[in-house]
């Protein structure tokens, strides 16, 4: 199977302490049903071990849901440990409790795009779709 | 005189008799009803579904009553067994509902001035809210709080924090509520020896701590330990607050966040109350008299958008736990068989799109816990889907308790939707509905198989994806959200921020703390712990004198955990 039609893989992440599951079940369950390979890490994750998980999973996507106002932490920590571990090409996304401002801010770091409370599931499954086709046209 | 001589039986025999006819007259005319009702047209916009999925009919009548039981064996009065309409006799002529905010950021200075402020505008209780790394027993230094300090809630680490946090505040005249769970008893006991510390009593000790760690596994996923030493400290601390602090609830049995995990009305129910079935055997287990414990068990729910179903979740509530202590708990007292309720507005309700809307959802959700008999009340911020509320939003929400209270003429009378048709049916299903939910948890082997199987998860999770499903296939409609959302473009709303020097401050004084303190007689403290976790020895003595030994969060964590282990989830989606 040539590496373009493989499934995209996508791991749906909590990390932190922060024990409100219910968005990461829902757009891991949406993923799932658009025809993503899941991967869901259960809660407490720590940034080290979800981009172990990433690496050993060799995942295309890292879905973090954060509701604990600990993204401007969270998400700059795990691009690093990315980046660290050689697997820059992987696209950190997410959602959660996060004012615009910050997700302007932690895209300008390189995050992609990040979704708050309200959005239809079906949009990050779009977004995940167009980065995953623009990647196959880039040669990624 | 024969029997069939006795006029009174006759005069009773022709009254049923035209009781039988007048239904027979009104099924009749019902079945015209409907059919005429079928040939009108009807709104094609909208899902006549509750947000729980509950079918709902056009119309109630007394058909849809219970046809076994009377008024008193299923509804009695206010006060009176199985308390369906109040737990109490005078209600709000009594006293109101306690309103009580959740409140709590950053240090115990900060929330303790938030606390002030919330006392000054007409607060009647306190709740406090604690950040995640104390939700879950880390130290503000623990490597794994990094970027989680102060953020969600307050930071305590030790009692000194502690004492900071009720610095001017008399314990034994505000009622305070703790909302923790896994290391609950450690917090517990901190509040207990800052409350030495104002010269307080064990015995005028008022409020509540949260403390229910069965639906941690279900739901809210703030656990320590696993569950079987986890229940032990929760027995610990019904028997020690029976001895020693009468007034204080050791326990509040919370449905709020099964619910915001997605639960519906009947699974908040039925999983909330079995949870605390639950407790009252483990307490039984102990050797513990039901009647010395069950008195202070209290609970919580949540109150959601669909108005009726919810001020009949309240009603059914109060029936159900009163029928199981009686009969199946033989509980004797009659304060065991009355449930008390604390409520909070559904925080997963509000929208993050157009916020301003969200005050107008609370009032309504508020409306119901008041029509349901809560015993107090938190109505959530408007800008709470975004932040954590600023000084305005919380005011406003509690303003809509005060003009609840005191401009609408609700409190007046007791259970005024009671012998609705609605209200009644729908207290009637809901009841159904959780005994049918309490037999499949006992055939799946109880709750804590329920909880390592991932049962109560899977349902909570499957009911948390069919409402998703709804609201983005359009079918449910979310004011701003899938419709009406012209203003919805941009979200412009003050919030309040932490900033990250409160991480810094937080740190500071805790290693101030660990340097000012006798490190003998925490070691001592902490290996007395130890050594009586594993026995089977009752642990909250133990637990105070570590908090009085200054012993901090962690380290009384860690030290029971030597001996209990941690909880691994089980992970599905």
């Amino acid at each position: 199977m040539p590496e373009g039609d493989r499934k995209i893989r996508v791991l749906v992440a909590k990390p932190g302490l922060d024990g409100h599951d219910r968005g990461a079940k829902v757009i891991a369950s949406a993923f799932r049903d658009a025809g993503f390979e899941v991967i869901y890490t259960g809660l407490h994750q720590t940034p080290e071990m979800i981009v172990s998980a990433a690496v050993q999973e060799d995942v295309d996507v890292v879905a973090m849901s954060v509701l604990s106002g600990a993204h401007m932490t969270l998400f700059p920590r795990v691009m690093e440990l990315l980046e660290e571990a050689g697997a820059e090409d992987v696209l950190l996304t997410g959602g959660g409790i996060i004012p615009e401002e910050d997700m302007r801010a932690l895209q300008e770091r390189g995050v992609g795009r990040l979704f708050g409370p309200g959005t239809a599931t079906r949009e990050a499954v779009a977004y995940i779709k167009e980065w995953a086709a623009g990647r196959r046209e880039r040669g990624g | 005189m024969t029997e069939r001589e006795n006029p009174a039986l006759s005069e009773l025999e022709g009254r049923l008799a035209e009781k039988d006819r007048e239904i027979g007259r009104l099924k009749a005319e019902l079945r015209a009803w409907e059919k005429a009702w079928g040939r009108i047209p009807k709104r094609d916009d909208a899902l006549f579904t509750s947000i729980s999925g509950r079918e709902v009919k056009p119309v109630y009548t007394p058909l849809d009553l219970a046809e076994d039981g009377g008024y008193l064996e299923d509804l009695g009065l206010p006060g009176e067994y199985p308390f369906t309409r109040a737990p109490y006799t005078t209600m709000y002529r009594t006293r109101l509902w306690t309103m009580r905010q959740f409140a709590g950021f950053a240090t115990a200075e900060e929330t303790n001035q938030r606390y002030k402020y919330l006392l000054a505008h007409g607060q009647t209780g306190l709740s406090v809210a604690f950040d995640f790394p104390t939700l879950m027993g880390y130290d503000s230094d623990h490597p794994r709080s990094l970027g989680e300090v102060g953020v969600c809630g307050v930071a305590i680490s030790s009692l000194a924090d502690m004492e900071t946090l009720f610095d001017g505040i008399p314990l034994d005249q505000v009622s305070v509520s703790m909302t923790i769970n896994g290391p609950a008893v450690i917090l517990f006991a901190f509040y207990v020896a800052a409350a030495e510390r104002q010269g307080v009593s064990h015995q005028a000790l008022r409020g509540t701590v949260q403390n229910d760690i069965l639906k941690e596994y279900q739901a809210q996923h703030a656990w320590v330990y696993p569950p079987e030493p986890a229940l032990r400290l929760i027995v610990d601390m019904f028997e020690w607050c029976s001895q020693h602090a009468p007034k204080y609830n050791p326990i509040s049995i919370s449905g709020y966040h099964i619910r915001e995990a997605g639960a519906t009305a009947g699974q908040e129910l039925a999983f909330t109350l079995g949870n605390g079935f639950e407790y009252v055997e483990r307490g039984r287990a102990r050797g513990l008299d039901v009647d010395r414990f069950a008195p202070r068990l209290s609970f919580f729910f949540d109150v959601h958008n669909d108005f009726f179903e919810e001020v009949a979740k309240f009603r059914a509530a109060r029936r159900i736990w009163a029928r199981h202590l009686r009969e199946k708990y033989q509980a004797r007292d009659p304060e065991s068989w009355r449930l008390r309720t604390h409520a909070q507005t559904a925080g997963v309700s509000l929208t993050a799109q157009q916020p301003e809307s969200n005050i107008v959802r609370v009032a309504y959700q508020g409306l119901a816990a008041v029509l349901g008999g809560t015993q107090s009340l938190h109505t959530n911020s408007m800008d709470e889907t975004l932040a954590l509320p600023t000084e305005k939003a919380v005011r406003i929400a509690l303003r809509t308790q005060q003009i609840l209270a005191y401009e609408t003429g609700v409190p007046n009378t007791t259970d005024p939707l009671g012998g609705s048709y609605y209200v009644e049916a729908l207290t009637d299903q809901l009841e159904a509905e959780a005994e049918e939910i309490f037999k499949q948890v006992e055939e799946i082997g109880g709750v804590v198989s329920g909880i390592e199987a991932g049962w109560f998860q899977k349902g909570i999770a499957d009911s948390a994806f069919r409402q998703q499903v709804e609201v983005e296939s359009g079918q449910r409609k979310v004011v701003g959200v899938n419709d009406f959302t012209e203003g919805s473009e941009s979200i412009e709303i003050d919030t309040l921020r932490i900033s990250p020097e409160i991480e810094e401050k937080q740190r500071a004084r805790l290693a101030r703390l660990r340097a000012e303190r006798d490190e003998a007689r925490v070691g001592d403290a902490l290996a007395a712990l130890r050594a009586a976790a594993e026995t089977g020895d009752n642990l909250v003595d133990p637990i105070l004198d570590c908090a009085r030994a200054w012993c901090t969060l962690y380290e009384i964590r860690e030290a029971m955990e030597r001996v209990f282990g941690s909880y691994k989830e089980p992970v599905f989606f």
